[in-house]
């Protein structure tokens, strides 16, 4: 079982290659077709191109990068704020989760591209429609994992806090959200995927900054290679956030992170 | 102070999952007097788990009432400790921490209680380990950890349920004499749920057979052996004798079932 820590990264790398290479290939092989079959660049830009775009619009695409960043994760620290209580108001009473319950899932039925327009005409064309149309769509998954890992605690150990005269917060504080780790950092997996979504939908709306409106309004001055950069750049955020989360439960709860049940 | 339970006519019916009324104690009285060992054996289901749950005040009777030290239980009290069935640790927290759980919901750890854990864990053989996480522990160690935990807060009464019934047969006989060695030093109030009658002949001073639908007394058997006791003690005619009387009345039972 105990292998050197050397070993162990040569193992990695190993693993890391084969997906490594083949992405490498894939690029290649796009920028072998568009410059074999003479693709006009507002059709479909090479990845040099959409490299190039991104160089040279540099200072401005930092700006459309920070933008989008803030949406996201203020949009996901209110859905942490917000989600976290009523997935413990959903998990304490059986009678405020039925009376919950049938909102969240209203909110969720809801298309959000289609209520966003009217966030707008309601809120004004500022960052406020943008952080709630994130916040609706990263919260929904976020209170149910919460919820599902509060009820899921063993019941033995419920039972262990009775006996032992633990009070409703000790149980939730000591008990309950230690056990529901796992399932909480799932929601949060979920919650900042869903963030960069919902800012782009905000932005795709009504923004006058942001990677999303990047894209709308590259596209309609068909500067593709330049709407290309900026899906590369959303992808790379949506993958560093991730990640991101997976850092803090490595770090700060490894038990969880071995534990097999979360994502 | 003294830690007499006494239970008096307690009937309990819980409801099943189709809403039928099942009872599971019927008229059950029991005196288990100051630092007495009572061991109950009985056939699943004959309700001495939820006699047990029903002394620690985590379930209220139907009918009927218990008292510790003559005060009637209404909810669990800080001078009982509980083991259950299976260790019931907390696995995000070291094994110190886990012996340290109930003083410090009550807010009460300190060089005093860390002393207290940390000579528990050395008496049940775990020293060495209470910086471990209870995943790194076999059965037999988290079972020993969980009682190290029920006498942290040196309670007057214990109740245990099937303490060792998930151990194999080796770790449970080791088990049952470290049990026999704590008691010996420092005896305390015991009910002890178990389903080896070999183990509540050696471990009590009291056997009480239960039978069960609706669980009730059938005998006590009182166990007179000399302590201190050890493995040697079973080829003793008196523990032959008691174990036979205990095992003519489950498996009587079961014969006029039909069980077999």
């Amino acid at each position: 079982m105990a292998r050197s820590p050397a070993w162990r990264r040569v193992r990695a790398i190993r693993s890391a290659l084969p997906p490594t290479i083949m992405f490498v290939a894939l690029i290649a092989l796009w920028e072998l077709c568009v410059r074999l079959f003479d693709i006009p660049e507002f059709l479909l830009p090479a990845p040099s191109a959409i490299l190039n775009a991104l160089a040279q619009q540099a200072p401005n695409v930092m700006q459309h990068t920070q933008s989008t960043l803030f949406t996201v994760l203020v949009g996901f620290a209110v859905s942490i704020l917000i989600g976290f209580p009523l997935a413990v108001a959903i998990a304490s009473s059986p009678l405020l989760a039925s009376a919950l319950y049938p909102l969240l899932v209203l909110t969720q039925s809801v298309p959000k591209v289609a209520i966003a327009p009217l966030l707008v005409i309601t809120l004004g064309a500022n960052a406020l429609p943008r952080i709630l149309v994130t916040f609706l769509v990263a919260f929904f998954p976020l209170v149910i994992s919460i919820a599902a890992g509060l009820l899921a605690t063993p019941p033995e150990l419920i039972e262990l806090g009775r006996a032992l005269k633990a009070s409703w917060l000790q149980l939730l504080v000591r008990i309950r959200l230690p056990s529901a780790i796992p399932f909480i950092f799932s929601g949060l997996k979920m919650a900042i995927t869903f963030s960069v979504i919902g800012a782009v939908v905000g932005e795709f709306i009504a923004a006058d900054r942001g990677l999303g409106y990047l894209v709308t309004s590259s596209t309609a001055f068909f500067r593709t290679s330049l709407a290309f950069g900026a899906v590369v750049l959303l992808s790379v955020i949506g993958i560093v956030l991730f990640q991101a989360v997976v850092l803090v439960e490595r770090v700060f709860f490894p038990w969880s992170a071995t534990s097999g049940r979360s994502l | 102070m003294a830690s007499e339970i006494r239970v008096y006519q307690v009937d309990h019916v819980y409801e099943s999952q189709d809403g039928s009324e099942v009872p599971a104690l019927a008229g059950i009285s029991l005196e288990i007097p100051d630092r007495r060992f009572v061991a109950v054996v009985g056939p699943s289901g004959c309700g001495k788990s939820t006699l047990l749950r029903i002394i620690a005040g985590l379930i209220a009777p139907s009918e009927g009432g218990v008292t510790i030290g003559g005060t009637p239980v209404t909810m669990p009290r800080e001078d009982v400790g509980i083991v259950f069935q299976t260790p019931t640790l907390l696995p995000w927290t070291t094994v110190l921490a886990n012996v340290l759980f109930p003083l410090s919901l009550r807010g009460r750890v300190n060089s005093a209680g860390r002393d207290k854990a940390e000579g528990l864990l050395r008496f049940a053989g775990l020293a060495g380990f209470e910086h471990k996480v209870p995943s790194e522990l076999s059965g037999g160690m988290q079972q020993r950890v969980a009682i190290c935990r029920a006498l942290v807060t040196n309670p007057n009464v214990l109740l245990m349920d099937e303490p060792f019934g998930a151990l194999d047969a080796l770790t449970r006989e080791e088990m049952s004499l470290e049990l026999l060695r704590i008691c010996e030093r420092d005896p305390k109030t015991i009910y002890f749920v178990t389903h080896s009658v070999s183990e509540a002949v050696l471990l009590s001073d009291e056997v009480v057979v239960m039978s069960s639908r609706p669980g009730r007394i059938v005998d006590r058997v009182p166990i007179a052996l000399p302590r201190p006791r050890g493995f040697d003690f079973v080829d003793r005619p008196d523990f032959l004798a008691s174990a036979r009387r205990i095992r003519a009345h489950i498996f009587g039972e079961r014969h006029g079932l039909g069980h077999g």
